[in-house]
Formats: C-alpha cells, sequence, structure tokens
C-alpha cells in the first residue's frame, strides 16, 4: 500500500479512537494514538488476513498484549473490514461486544482476549510454538506496552521463545515512554530494552520513528527475513500522536476526550486528513 | 488389607496422557521443570516432540497454552497444584477462563499428602480457586482407575478443565468391570440410612473405611464419590440430603470454598440439612510422611470417623 494511503488510513484510525473513547466516556486513547500506524501497516500491508475468513488456520496472528489500547486495535479491524464502522462508537457500551479489552469470543478478527498485561505475549508465544508444531508457516505479531514490560511473565516468554528459535514470532514494543504513573524511566526504568531482548535471544530492531511508515516497513521486512530466532521491534513512538493537547502527555493514558476535547481533536485530524488529501 | 493395589494418581496422569497421545496427534503436554514429579516424563519418553517443558515458568506456561489452544491444539499444562492454580492463577482466570479455551490443567501434588516438602507446597486451597472462575470443570478423581477416565474425559469436553492429581500412593477402588466415568455425576459407593458422607479425591477410600468403621457402632453411612466438583451433581447431594438428613463433606482441602463449600451452598438454598465440613480447618500444614499428616489432621479413615461420632453425639 502506497504510504499517502496508510497515512489516510491511519487518521481514520486515529479519528475511531477518538470518537469511541468519547463515546465511551473512558477507555485509553494515549497508547491507543501512539500505535496507530502499527496497527495500520499490520492491519493493511504487513499480515497476510482476511477479513472475510477470520479464523483461517493458515492466517497470520495478532495479539494485542497491551489490551487497554483496544480502541486503537478495534479501529483498525473496523477499517479494515472485519465489523461495521460505526459500532466503534459502541466501545465499553453495556451489551456491546467491544469490551473495553479485547475479546476473542466476540470481536471478529480477535486472535486473542487480552488486558491483563504479559500475558498476551506468552499467547502469541504459544501460537508462534504452534505454527512451528504443526509446520504452518504463518507469523505471529505480539504488540506490548513499555510500561507492560515490567511485567516479569514478558521475560518468562521471552526467554521461551528465545530458547525455541521462534523465527515466526514478531513482539513490538510500543516505546512511548509513558505509563499511568509517569515516564517509564522515573518509575521503574526497563531501559535498556533492546538490549535486554538481545540478551534473550531476540534480534533486535530499534526504530527510531515508531509513527513512520517506512520506518517500520523496513523493521518488518528485516524481521521476515531473520531466520532462528524470534524478533523485537522497539518502537519509539509519540503517546497521543496526532491529537495535539494529548501528546506526550501522562494524563491522556486512561481518559475520554470530553465533548469540547472531542470537537478539537477531531478537527485537528479532519485537518490533517485534508492535508494528506492535497498531497 | 494388605492386598490392596496402590498408585498415586499423577502416576495415572502420566499413562493416561500417553494412551490419549497415541489416539489424538493435537495433545500437547506442557510441564514447568517437574516432569519427573508430575509424571508427565512418561508421556515425554513416548512423545518427546509432544512434551514441552517451559522451564520454571508457570505463569507463561498457562498463557502459552492458551494462545497453542487457539490454533487447533488440545495442551494439557502440568504442574503442582500450588502453582498450576495458586501461582498463575490469574493467568488460568483471563487467559485460560475467561476466552474459554480448550486447556486441560494437570494439577499434581495436590493437599497435605504431598507430605515432607510442607505447608509451602501442599495446596489446599485449589478447587477454591477454580470453582471461582465460570466455566470451569474441576475433577478430583479418586484412585488410578479414576484418574485415568477422568483425563480422557477432560480430553473430550470442550472447554478449561482443572484435574487434581495427588503424590502419595492410593488404593485402587474403582477396579470393576461395570466403572464407569460420567463428567458431573457423582457415584453412591456405598448405602446407608442414618448419615451421607460425601467425599472426593484420596477421601473417598478413607471415608469408606470411616463407614466401615462406623457401621460396627450401629451408624449406617451412605459414602458418595464425587470425582466432579464443578459442576456439581446437584440432583444426587439433594438426594442424599433428603435421604439421610445429615451430611458430611470430606475433603483433602480447605474447608473453605472447596467440596464441603459446594455442598453447603447448594443444600442451603435447596434442602437444608445439618452439614459437617471435613477437611483442613482454615491452617496451613506442615511437614511429615504424607500418612503421618493425614493421620494428625484426622482426615484418615480413623479420624474421620472420630469426628463423624463428635458430630453425631
Amino acid at each position: 500500500m502506497e504510504n499517502i494511503e496508510l497515512q489516510k488510513m491511519a487518521v481514520n484510525v486515529r479519528k475511531g479512537i477518538v470518537s469511541s473513547t468519547h463515546s465511551a466516556k473512558a477507555g485509553h486513547p494515549g497508547g491507543s494514538l501512539s500505535a496507530a500506524e502499527i496497527f495500520t501497516l499490520l492491519y493493511f500491508e504487513e499480515m497476510n488476513i482476511d477479513p472475510k475468513n477470520p479464523k483461517d488456520p493458515d492466517r497470520d496472528r495478532f495479539v494485542l498484549s497491551k489490551g487497554h489500547t483496544a480502541p486503537g486495535y478495534y479501529s483498525a479491524l473496523a477499517y479494515r473490514g472485519y465489523f461495521p464502522v460505526e459500532d466503534l462508537l459502541t466501545l465499553r457500551h453495556t451489551g456491546s461486544y467491544l469490551q473495553g479489552h479485547p475479546d476473542i469470543k466476540h470481536i471478529p478478527g480477535v486472535d486473542m482476549s487480552s488486558g491483563s498485561l504479559g500475558q498476551g505475549f506468552s499467547a502469541a508465544v504459544g501460537m508462534a510454538l504452534a505454527g512451528k508444531l504443526s509446520n504452518k508457516d504463518y507469523r505471529v505479531y505480539a504488540l506490548t506496552g513499555d510500561g507492560e514490560i515490567q511485567e516479569g511473565q514478558i521475560w518468562e516468554a521471552a526467554m521461551f521463545a528465545g530458547h525455541r528459535k521462534l523465527d515466526n514470532l514478531v513482539v513490538i514494543v510500543d516505546n512511548n515512554n509513558l505509563q499511568i504513573d509517569g515516564a517509564i524511566g522515573d518509575i521503574c526504568s526497563p531501559y535498556p530494552i533492546d538490549e535486554k531482548f538481545r540478551a534473550f535471544n531476540f534480534h533486535v530492531i530499534n526504530v527510531e520513528n515508531g509513527n513512520d511508515f517506512d520506518e517500520l516497513r523496513a523493521a518488518f521486512k528485516e524481521a521476515r527475513e531473520t531466520k532462528g530466532m524470534p524478533t523485537a521491534i522497539i518502537a519509539k513512538t509519540l503517546k497521543g500522536k496526532g491529537v495535539s493537547y494529548m501528546e506526550n502527555q501522562v494524563g491522556w493514558h486512561g481518559k475520554a476526550p470530553n465533548d469540547e476535547e472531542y470537537k478539537i481533536a477531531m478537527e485537528e485530524l479532519e485537518k490533517a486528513g485534508e492535508a494528506l488529501c492535497q498531497k | 488389607m494388605s492386598e490392596v493395589k496402590r498408585i498415586a494418581t499423577r502416576e495415572s496422569y502420566g499413562h493416561a496422557l500417553v494412551e490419549l497421545g497415541k489416539k489424538h496427534d493435537n495433545l500437547i503436554v506442557f510441564d514447568a521443570d517437574l516432569a519427573a514429579a508430575t509424571k508427565t516424563g512418561i508421556f515425554k519418553k513416548e512423545f518427546p516432540e509432544r512434551h514441552i517443558d517451559c522451564g520454571i515458568a508457570e505463569c507463561n506456561m498457562t498463557s502459552m497454552a492458551a494462545g497453542l489452544s487457539t490454533c487447533g491444539f488440545v495442551p494439557f499444562i502440568s504442574s503442582f497444584a500450588m502453582f498450576a492454580a495458586g501461582r498463575a492463577f490469574e493467568q488460568v482466570r483471563n487467559s485460560i477462563g475467561y476466552p474459554k479455551l480448550n486447556v486441560k490443567i494437570g494439577a499434581t501434588h495436590a493437599g497435605i499428602s504431598v507430605g515432607e516438602d510442607g505447608a509451602t507446597h501442599q495446596c489446599n486451597e485449589d478447587i477454591a480457586l477454580m470453582r471461582t472462575i465460570p466455566g470451569m470443570t474441576i475433577i478430583n478423581p479418586s484412585d488410578d482407575v479414576e484418574a485415568r477416565a477422568a483425563v480422557l474425559a477432560a480430553y473430550e469436553h470442550e472447554g478449561p478443565v482443572y484435574l487434581r492429581f495427588g503424590r502419595l500412593a492410593v488404593p485402587v477402588i474403582n477396579d470393576n468391570p461395570d466403572y464407569k466415568f460420567e463428567l458431573g455425576k457423582g457415584v453412591v459407593l456405598r448405602d446407608g440410612s442414618d448419615i451421607t458422607i460425601i467425599a472426593t479425591g484420596l477421601e473417598v477410600s478413607e471415608a469408606l473405611d470411616a463407614a466401615e468403621m462406623l457401621s460396627k457402632e450401629n451408624i449406617s453411612a451412605q459414602v458418595i464419590n464425587i470425582h466432579t466438583i464443578k459442576p456439581l451433581d446437584e440432583e444426587l447431594v439433594l438426594a442424599a440430603a433428603k435421604k439421610t438428613g445429615r451430611i458430611f463433606t470430606v475433603e483433602e482441602h480447605s474447608v473453605i470454598g472447596g467440596l464441603g463449600a459446594a455442598v453447603s451452598e447448594l443444600l442451603s438454598e435447596k434442602y437444608p440439612v445439618k452439614i459437617t465440613k471435613i477437611g483442613m480447618q482454615d491452617v496451613f500444614g506442615e511437614s511429615g510422611p504424607a500418612k503421618e499428616l493425614l493421620h494428625k489432621y484426622k482426615l484418615d479413615a480413623e479420624g474421620i470417623a472420630e469426628q463423624i461420632k463428635e458430630a453425631l453425639k
């Protein structure tokens, strides 16, 4: 897909994030926005998937280990055609299938329930192991937060994946540098992240701008070409990216925009979309 | 009674896995560095490529098996009950229970009959923990025959199953041609009219012996084996309450949250009768040979009979 088309789609994904969390009066826009390019590239270019056949046993898998950023995930799934875009407005509403965190039982396209941090990555490792055991060549992608990797289970899973040389596995760390209580380096620093994954026998790719499609694309390509070990992509991103007042603001980790904030955010995204159309 | 055959149900687990493995290519066995103790080593010998040792990382094992199960495999994950249900409780709940995935948990070394390792490894809380998870099936087999049958039934059942096995060799009591394992169905093993003893796991054979002792003192005890604690055979428990009007539950588990609690919850709502819960009375275990511990905590036949007589006074 052309970058310009991906960029337009990322704007749509961001609008979905803003409008769904606004409608829910809850949710996690910050880490959803930081990963908008990652979601978009995975679902519109990188992954071998078919929204009409979401349970295809040979499909690539994605696990949103940082499950709280479901608004970004759902938005990408909706725009990719797994379910109607207008359903995004039912996010977190009583009776909606769009649960606050990903739910494999009810949401088309969701490959694993997640939300309790650390567990999704393990599940992704299990899927990658299954691929090896059944000699299938599908690939498995997991997206973790940079705060999430404070969970010990992440490193249990990483040790296993490295030990088993699961080269069909890619973990992307959304390194937006902020967690609920503050900057990750101030709370309990997981840095250096790259060296940690390297020590767990991962091929590590540092992406300087994880909101840039070319850089992400190159990383996924390198991951695909890496044999004999899993890949960790450490993607530096901007939390809240695309909504001026949310950018790099820790307070927007888990807070929904009110009516006025919603209006401002949508106007900004509308402008960004228009600018792309004029290119 | 010296001729009674004794086998630990963890041993049965290992053998049943081999039986299943021969029939089903999609069976994968996980362990967390305890293959020799959980007896999945028996399976590993036959099917090394389908035995996945995760190292000492039960939480990862649990979530990983959940992921693997979404790809058409049926994983059995194995560890001591303390770690399978205790340490990895939240993984069992969120990675397996909530998505209702087809993962089987083979938890060995349950209860105080772990023995010498002591309280840190004696899990008396696993049934309570597992009961709180919606959709979880819990099986606590009483002997070798039942344990093997339970493993096969767990494979056939679509959805999460928690299987509870013991370390101690226990008498084989179900070795008869009519034996049939039915998930969710309790079994009346001895008829009686004064009281009903509802037991589970290794306490079933102890309860049978206790009933024999009680009969010599003119107490006629019906004995029911509840191998499936969830879903509970409500019909059978209600019938027992109506028949004898006096219930004793016996389990190698805390009296909080286990079989006794399940029976109490049912009967208090639907047919209140007096219930005495025999089990670990809200205490931790300790180190010692298994049989001595069962005796000390009044969970052998003698202790059960004594507690029943005391309660009936």
